[in-house]
């Protein structure tokens, strides 16, 4: 018997030839044009009235193909199909939409001014080459730091209490967690004000803002937290007192580093809260014009503040300025979660 | 009450010499030498005096009554559900950890009761250490900080000069000291099953323990990695008291100087027998014993 060798080339045989994909996208192609003449034809206008068009012509028709050329469950699967695009598109359209816009209509103001005034001498109307943010980015970075640095410890504890000591009361405190993650963030500000601005003699300061937005941060860090201690599996949890370890350093050294990833997270999420409120802000904060380092006296700013103070006046250049303002405001929350995502890998992998 | 009928099956009749029979489970129990009570050089006898316990109103164990002499291997065996696993999770007070658990009777280590109120029980666990059932290492710490982790945990005072030399000790009396001398920077999880076994019971003894209670150490495990698992117990078994649960017969009779059978008809675990493996393997007392270690149920 003569052995032949023979090449055999690479393939991906699952993978559709163009040939086997023109109908599919002829289909497409018909149901654009289609769309195009019903938007025409009828009162129906607009992306979103081509959208509604659009979506359902397309989707009938690929299942009719599907019908046609295989059988009822390929039918089945491409109906399945189309509406989980359809909904992961709906989902996407909006985070893309504003993205974009804040992108588009915030770079017209971005000048290097910006960074380095503030709007002390300046009016929101005079031309945008003239006064800046600066205020209210260092106020947005005091009420993250101070809400951070205030949540943090008090969320994960409170976690810890709920999850590791599972102590008197802890179904009473759970509730009360859950009831405060529902509380609209203006009660928060007038709790603030009520609270301490009327009744005692502190007066507006970055502090009491932090304490509003704390408000709103310390649930969502508990419940995040809790979540993820929860996944941590009761066998470490045994291994180290079986070791001979008390149970908070058990906690401290085992179950907390083996969750240290989850937590990150839980913070990410708490800033997410609070790094775009205005409501709170609007009785505590003050809202001042100029820099102020200091963050536990005086009035300050913050980037929301900014923004909807732009938005308030309502004319071009104090829109332009709002919209520079949802603009820097994205970026530094972006920058936040990338240096926290960050941290966290590197510590990780640090053998 | 609290001292059961089995009792007279313990330490006394220990010294009932072994005698070869064709049973292969039997003459590998009597390849063993026997170890007499009282002569192991290092140690400590742990003793259990009418041990119950509960789990919400559920009597899941009863009356059990048990010595285990310094320095010997000693085997828990039973069909599932017959409450070996709950009997030496009482003997380092891990039982408690269920919220709805309760407890009867007393554990003496050295003759002082550890569930006395006055005991600290932290210091009970540093004597009496565990290996559980699945391997269970630290996951964010290296595999030498996961030998040093009980120091730390324990906040005892070892030297740092001294912690490089106990890391490798440790390593080496768990059998796992050539696989990874040079990558202890590695993670615990990088390991294999039965790697990761071995560097727990490295964990357990760098707190220098008394006792080791091993909850089915091998059950996880594949043939090889249970082989070096016993040879590694035979190798401790010189300087402190292993109890061993186990569901593999074979191992019981290669590993332990005494077995215990435990049973439970439907209602509460009981010890049935107990006395040297030799013996419980050719020759034991009572027909459930010699059903069960025979094949015939369980």
């Amino acid at each position: 018997m003569s052995v032949t060798t023979t090449t055999v080339a690479p393939t991906k045989p699952w993978v559709k030839t163009p040939w086997q994909r023109l109908p599919s996208l002829s289909l497409v192609l018909l149901s654009l044009i289609a769309s195009g003449i019903i938007i025409e034809m009828t009162p129906l206008k607009g992306k979103l009235g081509f959208f509604l068009v659009f979506v359902p012509i397309l989707t009938i028709s690929e299942t009719i193909l599907a019908r046609v050329k295989a059988d009822k469950k390929a039918a089945q699967d491409v109906l399945v199909s189309s509406f989980i695009w359809t909904a992961t598109f709906l989902v996407f359209l909006p985070i893309a939409s504003i993205l974009v816009t804040a992108i588009v209509k915030g770079l017209p103001g971005l000048k290097p001014n910006i960074f380095a005034e503030t709007m002390q001498i300046v009016s929101f109307t005079d031309p945008l080459n003239k006064g800046g943010l600066l205020h209210a980015l260092v106020g947005t970075l005091y009420l993250i730091l101070l809400s951070i640095a205030i949540s943090v410890p008090l969320g994960i504890l409170t976690a810890l209490y709920l999850t590791e000591i599972r102590g008197p009361g802890s179904n009473f405190i759970q509730f009360i967690v859950q009831a405060m993650s529902g509380v609209p963030s203006v009660i928060a500000g007038l709790f603030i004000y009520s609270s301490l601005i009327l009744a005692t003699p502190l007066r507006s300061s970055s502090m009491l803002g932090a304490f509003a937005l704390v408000i709103l941060m310390v649930p969502t860090v508990t419940r995040t937290s809790q979540e993820v201690l929860l996944l941590i599996p009761n066998d470490l949890r045994e291994a180290g007192l079986a070791l001979g370890a008390t149970q908070w350093k058990t906690v401290a050294m085992v179950v907390v580093p083996a969750a240290r990833s989850g937590l990150l997270t839980a913070v990410i999420l708490g800033v997410a809260r609070i790094a775009g409120e205005t409501a709170p802000l609007l009785f505590v904060l003050g809202g001042a014009d100029g820099l102020n380092w200091n963050p536990f006296s005086g009035n300050n700013s913050a980037l929301p503040f900014y923004i909807w103070k732009g938005f308030l006046i309502g004319l071009p250049e104090a829109i332009q300025r709002a919209w520079t303002g949802i603009l820097i405001l994205l970026i530094v929350v972006l920058i936040l979660f990338a240096t926290a995502r960050y941290l966290g890998s590197k510590n990780r992998r640090k053998p | 009450m609290t001292h059961s009928q089995n009792n007279g099956s313990g330490d006394k009749e220990m010294e009932t010499k072994t005698r070869p029979t064709p049973n292969s489970l039997a003459s590998v129990a009597s390849g063993r030498a026997q170890k007499q009570p009282g002569t192991a050089p290092l140690g400590s006898g742990l003793e259990a005096r009418g041990v119950h316990a509960w789990f919400g109103s559920h009597l899941a164990l009863r009356d059990i009554s048990l010595d285990f002499s310094a320095g010997t291997v000693t085997a828990l065996i039973g069909p599932s559900g017959c409450g070996k696993s709950t009997f030496i999770r009482t003997l380092n007070r891990m039982h408690e950890f269920i919220p709805t658990a309760a407890f009867a009777g007393q554990v003496l280590l050295d003759n002082k009761d550890i569930y006395e109120a006055s005991v600290d029980v932290t210091k009970i666990r540093l004597q009496i250490g565990m290996v559980f059932q699945k391997p269970n290492p630290f996951p964010s710490m290296t595999i030498g900080e996961n030998v040093l982790s009980g120091i730390k945990l324990a906040q005892l005072d070892v030297p740092k000069s001294e912690r490089d030399d106990l890391v490798q000790d440790c390593l080496e009396r768990a059998g796992l000291w050539n696989e990874v001398k040079d990558r202890l920077d590695a993670h615990g999880g990088s390991l294999s099953g039965g790697q990761q076994q071995r560097l727990c019971i490295a964990r357990a003894l760098a707190v220098k323990p008394k006792v080791l209670l091993m909850d089915e150490p091998c059950s996880a495990l594949d043939p090889g990695s249970t082989l070096r698992i016993e040879e590694t117990i035979n190798q401790l078994s010189s300087s402190m008291t292993i109890i061993i649960v186990t569901h593999n017969m074979q191992q019981a009779a290669r590993v332990s100087d005494y077995t215990a059978f435990f049973l439970s008809d439907g209602g509460p675990g009981e010890l049935i027998e107990v006395g040297p493996t030799s013996e419980i393997f050719t020759k034991p007392r009572d027909q459930r014993t010699e059903n069960y270690v025979s094949g015939r149920f369980g």
